[in-house]
């Protein structure tokens, strides 16, 4: 992995994800492509916002706009997404690993207490 | 596994960590704030040593944790100051790192849950750069040296 020269990236998508409309947007299209109409029904904001939060997740690739005739549904790039799971994931084992030896302390300690 | 942490960024700037405890709050909280009890298990892996672990548990208290290399010496700690202590359930600290620019809050809450602890902590960051800088090095030098040892105990012991 080259994360550290993906930075700028992955700001702009940690950017993006800081939004729960965003988040949902990303969420509905995990299940499929949809233009702004149909997102502008799901999420109840008006069709401008739903444009300039599609704009956002655009510019942090974590969305493209394909072209079907007259419509451009959004439809989600799985693979930086991916990436920024795996990121987070990496920094979420070094917690788990630290904290499986507070488990183990904390054990030993009331083990000791009780006898 | 049965217990898991969870990482999440709630805003740009924030990064929050969950988990629960099998102990009681207070014993949670006293592992996270005496330092004969913070020593044995924020230690760095074999070959390193923890030579400072100094806790001033006082509003306006500060504190220092610093790794130690026995091989070469090397030197890594982090630093900061109690702005808020509500014992057993709630600490806030400005917390910097060795070699790091700004500052993080960290807002940690112990939540009681009878034998159990909901134990969280929040890191607020000067700027969304910081905390991915942090996210993207695994937190601290110090993180990843108890991740080394633990891992060693792990792969040495049952299957995962």
């Amino acid at each position: 992995m080259h994360l550290a020269t993906d930075s700028g990236r992955l700001d702009a998508a940690f950017f993006a994800l800081s939004d729960a409309t965003r988040r949902g947007i990303l969420v509905r299209l995990a299940h499929g492509e949809a233009t702004v109409n149909e997102l502008t029904g799901a999420f109840a904001i008006s069709q401008p916002a739903i444009s300039r939060h599609l704009k956002v997740l655009e510019q942090a690739g974590l969305i493209a706009r394909r072209r079907d005739a007259q419509r451009r549904p959004a439809v989600i790039e799985r693979q930086p997404i991916a990436q920024l799971e795996a990121w987070i994931e990496r920094y979420r084992k070094l917690w788990e690993s630290t904290y499986q030896r507070l488990d183990a302390a904390l054990a030993d300690e009331l083990d000791a207490r009780s006898t | 596994m049965t217990t898991s942490v969870s990482v999440t960024t709630p805003s740009d700037r924030e990064i929050r960590v969950e988990r629960t405890f099998d102990a009681p709050a207070p014993l949670v909280f006293d592992f996270h704030t005496k330092p004969e009890l913070v020593k044995r298990w924020l230690l760095g892996p074999p070959g390193w040593s923890m030579p400072v672990c100094e806790i001033d548990l006082t509003v306006g208290g500060r504190y220092r944790y610093t790794w130690r290399s026995d091989a070469d010496g090397r030197e890594f700690g982090v630093q900061g100051q109690f702005t808020e202590i509500a014992s057993p359930e709630r600490i806030v600290n400005v917390e910097t790192m060795d070699g790091r620019p700004g500052e993080v809050v960290v807002t940690t809450t112990f939540e009681d849950a009878g034998a159990k602890t909901k134990f969280a902590i929040s890191m607020r960051f000067d700027s969304r750069e910081a905390r991915d800088a942090a996210l993207e090095t695994g937190m601290t030098e110090g993180m990843a040296m108890s991740y080394d040892r633990l891992e060693s105990v792990v792969v040495g012991g049952s299957s995962a």
